[in-house]
C-alpha cells in the first residue's frame, strides 16, 4: 500500500520522460508510446484513488529530502486523483476519436511532434491537480500553456498559427497577472508551499493586518487564471483556437485546458486563501456577474455562428460561465456543483467536438450548416452521438448536464440574494442552448438529396467505439450523480 | 503615504513597468512590440521579486570563508524564483518571436489586426 504514495510524483515524472522519448521516435511509435502512457497513468491514478478513498485521508508527498517549510511537495486527496483519471479518459478517447484526423492534417514528419505536446500537456495537467507549490504551479502553468499553444498551432495554415498568436497572448496576460499575485502573497507570508501559505493568511486575517495588499492578491490571481480559462470577457481567442484547430486538439483544449486552471483555482481557493477569507473579499460577486453575462452571451454568440466547430466553441463560453457562477455563489454546495459540471461540460463538450467532425467529414468536410443537412443518415452513430451531446448540454435527464443544472439550481436556493438572478439566468441560457442545439439536430436529422455519400460503421471502428464510449461516459455520469457528488463532497473536506 | 512610496521606490518602479508592459502586451498591434511589452512585463516582476529578497548591508548568499551565521546573507529563495522566472521567460519569448516569425512570412505584416482582417476576407 504504501507504494502507492510514490505513484502521482512517478506519473508526472513518467509523462515527462515519455514526451523526451517520443523526440527520438518516428510518428507510429510515438502515437503508441503516448496512447500506452496515457493507459499507465490512468491506472496509476486509479491505484491512488483507491488508496485514498480506502483510508479517506489525504497525503503529503515530500520532493527530495527537504521537510515542510522549505521542500517542494505534492498532495493529493481523492478529488485529485479522481480528477487525474478522468482527465485521462478524457485524453485517451479525445486522441482515439481523432486519430484519423491527426493523420490527415498533420505533416507525417510532425506526428511524433503533436505527442510529445500531448505527454507534456498531460504531465503540467497532473502537475497542476497534484502540486502543494505556488511556484511549481507557476511553471506547470506555463508549460500547460506552451503545450496547448504547440497542439493549436500543429495543423499549420493561417488560421491556427493566427488563433495560436492570439491565444499565447491572451495567455501571457493571464500568467503575468497570477505570477505577480503569487510574488504578492510570497511577499506576505513569507511561504511557497500552500499550507504554510494558509496558516499565516490566517494570522494575517486574524490580526486584520494587510487587508488591501490581501484583496489586490486574490484578484490578480483569480482574474489572471479566469483570463486563462476564458472567462467571459475574455474569451476573444477562444472560437478560432478551437474551431480551426484539430479535433483533437480542439477536444483536449475545451475540455482539459480551461479545466485543469479552473481546478488550480478551486485548490488555491481552498488550500491557500481559504474559502471563508475568499467569501469576504467580495471578488466572488464579481465572479457571479461575470459568470451570468457568459451564460447569455456565449449562448448568444453560439446562435449568430454558422460554422458547427465556432458554435460548439462558443457554447464552451457559456459552460465556463456557469462554473464561475458557481463559484460566485459563495456556498459549498455551489462548490459541489461547480466541480460536477466541470466533468460533465467535460465529457459532453469532447463527445461533441468528436462527433461534430464525422458529421463534417460525410458533408465534404464543411462546417457550414447548409452542407451539413442530412449528416446524420450519412454518419449514424456520429449523429446519434451529437444527438446525446446536445441533449446533455440542454440539460435533459438521464444525461450529465441534467444533474449540473440541478446542483446550480438547489445551490442558488441557498443564497439569499442571489436566488432569483441565477434561477432566471439558469432558464433563460437553457432555452438559448436549446436553440442553437436543437436547431443542429434538426439539420442533420432532415433528409436531404444524396450529395455526400454516407460512412458505415464498420469502416471505422476505432471512431465508433470511442463515440460509444463517450456516451456511456455521458450516462454514467447522469445516472450515477449520487456517489459522484458524494465523492466530491468528501475531496472538497479534504482540500484545506 | 507619500513616506511609505519613497521608502519602497523599487517597487512602485516595479508595478509602474509592470502596467507599463501589460498595455503594451494588451493594446499593441505590433507583434515585436507585443513581445517587447511582455518582456518588460516579466521584468518588472523580477525587479519586485529581487527587491523583496534584498536586504541592506549583506552580501548575496554564497558560503565565504565559513560564514554560516544566516545574518550575514541577504534571502536566497527570491532570487532562485527569478531564476526559474527567467527560464519561462525566455522559452515564451522564443516560442512568441516563432510564430512572429511564421506569421511575417505568410503575410508580410506584423500587425495582428490586419492579418485577422485579411484572415476573415479570405473567408476561411
Amino acid at each position: 500500500m504504501d507504494i502507492i504514495r510514490n505513484f502521482p510524483c512517478l506519473s508526472i515524472l513518467l509523462s515527462m520522460f515519455t514526451a523526451i522519448i517520443c523526440s527520438a521516435l518516428k510518428g507510429k511509435g510515438a502515437r503508441r508510446l503516448s496512447t500506452i502512457l496515457v493507459m499507465v497513468v490512468g491506472i496509476l491514478s486509479i491505484c491512488t484513488l483507491y488508496l485514498t478513498g480506502a483510508t479517506g485521508q489525504s497525503y503529503v508527498y515530500v520532493m527530495g529530502h527537504f521537510p515542510a517549510p522549505f521542500g517542494n511537495e505534492i498532495r493529493f486527496g481523492t478529488l485529485e486523483a479522481g480528477m487525474a483519471l478522468f482527465f485521462c479518459i478524457i485524453m485517451l478517447l479525445s486522441l482515439a476519436g481523432g486519430r484519423k484526423k491527426i493523420k490527415m492534417e498533420i505533416d507525417p514528419h510532425k506526428e511524433n511532434l503533436y505527442y510529445i505536446m500531448v505527454d507534456l500537456l498531460l504531465s503540467s495537467l497532473l502537475a497542476l491537480v497534484y502540486t502543494n507549490d505556488l511556484f511549481t504551479a507557476y511553471v506547470f502553468v506555463e508549460i500547460n500553456t506552451i503545450a496547448a499553444c504547440g497542439l493549436i498551432m500543429i495543423s499549420e495554415h493561417g488560421r491556427t498559427i493566427e488563433a495560436a498568436t492570439r491565444y499565447m497572448i491572451m495567455s501571457l496576460l493571464g500568467s503575468g497577472l497570477f505570477l505577480i499575485g503569487i510574488c504578492l502573497l510570497y511577499d506576505m507570508t513569507g511561504h511557497l508551499l500552500m499550507s504554510n501559505i494558509h496558516e499565516s493568511i490566517q494570522m494575517i486575517v486574524n490580526d486584520g493586518m494587510y487587508t488591501i495588499p490581501l484583496l489586490v492578491t486574490i484578484a490578480l490571481i483569480v482574474v489572471g487564471l479566469a483570463i486563462k480559462s476564458a472567462l467571459f470577457p475574455f474569451h476573444s481567442w477562444l472560437p478560432d483556437a478551437y474551431g480551426y484547430s484539430t479535433v483533437s486538439s480542439a477536444a483536449m483544449l475545451s475540455s482539459l485546458v480551461s479545466k485543469g486552471y479552473i481546478f488550480l483555482l478551486i485548490k488555491l481557493i481552498y488550500r491557500v486563501i481559504g474559502f471563508d477569507t475568499f467569501l469576504d473579499s467580495k471578488i466572488i460577486n464579481v465572479l457571479y456577474i461575470f459568470g451570468l453575462a457568459g451564460m447569455i452571451m456565449g449562448s448568444v454568440n453560439a446562435i449568430k455562428e454558422n460554422d458547427i466547430r465556432r458554435m460548439i466553441s462558443f457554447s464552451s463560453v457559456a459552460q465556463i460561465g456557469y462554473i464561475y457562477m458557481g463559484f460566485g455563489l459563495g456556498t459549498t454546495a455551489a462548490m459541489v456543483a461547480s466541480v460536477f459540471h466541470i466533468l460533465s461540460h467535460a465529457a459532453t463538450k469532447s463527445l461533441l467536438f468528436v462527433s461534430a467532425v464525422g458529421l463534417t467529414d460525410v458533408s465534404g468536410g464543411k462546417k457550414r450548416f447548409e452542407e451539413l443537412t442530412g449528416a446524420a443518415y450519412r454518419n449514424k452513430i456520429a449523429g446519434v452521438a451529437f444527438t446525446v451531446g446536445a441533449l446533455s448540454m440542454v440539460g435533459i435527464p438521464v444525461f450529465s448536464g441534467f444533474v449540473s443544472k440541478l446542483l446550480f439550481a438547489q445551490a442558488a436556493i441557498q443564497s439569499h440574494d442571489k436566488l432569483l438572478p441565477t434561477l432566471i439566468v439558469l432558464a433563460i441560457s437553457t432555452v438559448l442552448n436549446a436553440i442553437y442545439f436543437m436547431k443542429t439536430v434538426i439539420r442533420i436529422y432532415t433528409p436531404s438529396h444524396g450529395k455526400y455519400d454516407s460512412v458505415a460503421m464498420k469502416e471505422k471502428p476505432l471512431y465508433a467505439i470511442t463515440l460509444v464510449c463517450f456516451i456511456v461516459l455521458n450516462v454514467v455520469l447522469g445516472m450515477c450523480s449520487e456517489p459522484i457528488t458524494g465523492w466530491i463532497i468528501k475531496g472538497l473536506s479534504l482540500f484545506a | 503615504m507619500g513616506n511609505n512610496l519613497l521608502a519602497n521606490y523599487a517597487e512602485v518602479v516595479a508595478v509602474l513597468l509592470f502596467c507599463i508592459g501589460f498595455t503594451n502586451l494588451l493594446l499593441q498591434k505590433n507583434m515585436i512590440k507585443k513581445i517587447i511589452g511582455l518582456n518588460i512585463m516579466d521584468t518588472a516582476i523580477y525587479l519586485f521579486l529581487a527587491e523583496k529578497g534584498y536586504i541592506d548591508g549583506r552580501i548575496a548568499p554564497i558560503v565565504v570563508n565559513g560564514d554560516l551565521n544566516p545574518q550575514t546573507y541577504i534571502n536566497p529563495v527570491p532570487s532562485g524564483l527569478v531564476l526559474t522566472g527567467i527560464v519561462v521567460s525566455v522559452s515564451v519569448t522564443a516560442l512568441m518571436l516563432s510564430l512572429t516569425i511564421r506569421l511575417y512570412r505568410r503575410y508580410h505584416t506584423l500587425d495582428l489586426d490586419e492579418i485577422t482582417t485579411r484572415l476573415k476576407k479570405e473567408g476561411r
